[in-house]
């Protein structure tokens, strides 16, 4: 993960079989680029002058959330320019470039923030005009601070943009989380009785958005939606950042890949063949285990042949290694990532952890697998965020993709070596 | 107009009064916690209420000593009818 930072430009160690080649779009303007790399391979732009016209962009262009949800972007903003308006008198609105990047396999939003953060900034820009001249905040990791702060000094009207540190844990970059922070310096998840698009920082109606998001809103704002929909596919159109990471030596590298990529030809890509691995984490540690074969990475489409990128979150798992005991490590630590608010999270994440530690560590045990499928069902949908439901979902994904290695598991083997029940 | 329970997980500490007045709408789960009965995903967390189940659930709202229930009336799912930028 330390070499994020060295992967740019992302030269891939194959050529490429399939269709995922793609021109750097977000990071066209090279390593470390300052305000004058940035103007001079963007060309100059006006984004405090962007009007609703710029929703109708987006909303043109198809664009969802690049931080997980995969939300139309268009949406979120069109509902919170509408909480600005319902009041007696109008709120300012509020827009947070999140790049919180708790999700311990990413390490896109970092490499965005390091190499183009004035492309966000412009994307924070535009928005905040949008919505009528928005308060404006960039939320980002020590990483990635000195980075934006730098380049908020550097260029006009940087001083209205307040730069506020997220710290290092998982669920940092919920939304609720983000604005807890930046309102109150805790960034644990609040109860939401209304969305934050509503009722967010102090009260105001406030956008949460992703910094890729936003660095493809100034993408938008400057060439237009035909030229997004250039790259991808009618139902996933644009481009967006991978995190690719797998068994040495294959090195982590950040991808910008075509909407709709298939998995395996983003796997050649990052140097991985997929006939020498056993599975693939897509998403991030809220996703799902899937075959390295057969799957496009896309928000929308069926299941069997389709995976959400979510936080763009792509790891791979090598035939050896055992992908119960990935799992378990996994759920040990989204159970230790619980922020200890809701009674079903605080109890219920370590119960799975143990009940699934139990099965790697090789427990001759039938009862183990529905005891977790149970516990699962159990906690879903009972939080203030989505952390149960999140790691619900990574776990059923294993209980499908290994139902194999489950059987043999809590029949007293595992079928990789090195694993303590082998 | 239809009315949800809604659950601030936050402030729940599962002590059981609001699955004792509701047993037809909530259950509770192996650590004491409400669970919705027969509903999935976010329906646990704002439990859509039957007019039958208002007043325990006015009570419930009234009666939790953790103030951690909220009745929510008629919110307006989010919609397909948006139009940008209005």
């Amino acid at each position: 993960m330390s070499q994020a930072n060295d992967t740019y430009p992302p030269v891939p160690l194959q050529p490429a079989q399939d269709t995922t080649r793609q021109e750097p779009r977000l990071l066209a303007a090279g390593a470390d680029a300052g305000w004058e790399q940035h103007v001079g391979t963007f060309g100059s732009s006006e984004p405090h002058t962007a009007g609703p016209g710029l929703l109708e962009a987006l909303a043109e262009a198809g664009l969802t959330g690049r931080g997980g949800a995969a939300f139309e972007t268009w949406r979120k903003a069109t509902a919170a320019a509408g909480s600005v308006r319902k009041g007696l008198f109008p709120a300012r609105p509020v827009v947070i470039a999140n790049g919180a990047e708790g999700e311990p396999l990413s390490f896109k939003d970092r490499t965005l923030l390091t190499h183009a953060p004035h492309l966000v900034i412009d994307g924070l820009i535009a928005l905040a005009a949008a919505l009528g001249g928005a308060e404006m905040y960039v939320y980002a990791p020590a990483a990635g601070l000195p980075h934006v702060q730098r380049a908020v000094g550097e260029r006009p009207r940087g001083k209205r943009i307040r730069v506020v540190q997220a710290p290092e844990t998982f669920i940092s970059g919920e939304s609720s989380a983000v604005v807890n922070m930046i309102a109150n310096g805790s960034a644990v998840p609040t109860d939401q009785r209304r969305r934050l698009s509503e009722s967010g920082l102090n009260g105001r109606p406030t956008l949460v958005v992703n910094v890729e998001t936003l660095a493809q809103v100034a993408l938008i704002a400057r060439y237009g939606a035909q030229w997004f929909r250039q790259a991808g596919t009618g139902t996933d159109p644009g481009t967006r950042l991978v995190s690719v990471s797998g068994p040495a030596p294959v090195r982590d590298v950040v991808l910008e890949v075509p909407g709709g990529a298939p998995l395996s030809a983003v796997l050649r890509e990052a140097g991985m063949d997929p006939a020498a691995l056993s599975a693939v984490l897509v998403g991030g540690y809220h996703g799902r285990w899937v075959r390295p074969a057969g799957h496009t990475l896309s928000p929308v489409g069926p299941p069997s042949r389709v995976v959400r990128p979510g936080a763009g979150v792509i790891h791979a798992l090598d035939l050896q290694a055992c992908g119960i005991q990935a799992t378990a490590r996994i759920v040990s630590y989204l159970a230790g990532q619980s922020a200890r608010q809701c009674g079903p999270c605080m109890f219920g994440l370590p119960a799975m952890a143990s009940v699934l530690n139990r099965i790697a560590g090789g427990e001759a045990n039938p009862r183990l697998a529905s005891e977790l499928d149970r516990l699962g069902r159990l906690v879903s949908g009972r939080g203030a965020c989505r952390h149960p439901e999140g790691t619900t979902g990574l776990v059923s994904s294993a209980l499908e993709v290994f139902a194999a290695d489950f059987r043999a598991h809590v029949s007293g083997y595992c079928t990789g070596p090195g694993g303590a029940a082998a | 107009m239809k009315t949800h329970l809604h659950i601030d997980w936050t402030s729940c500490d599962g002590r059981g009064l609001c699955a004792e007045l509701l047993p037809g709408v909530l259950d509770r789960d192996d650590w004491g916690y409400p669970v919705a009965r027969g509903k999935v995903g976010r329906e646990r967390t704002d439990v859509p209420l039957r007019d039958a189940d208002r007043e325990a659930a006015r009570e419930a709202v009234f009666l939790c000593p953790r103030l951690a229930l909220s009745l929510l009336d008629g919110k307006a799912p989010e919609t397909g009818k948006q139009v940008p930028g209005q």
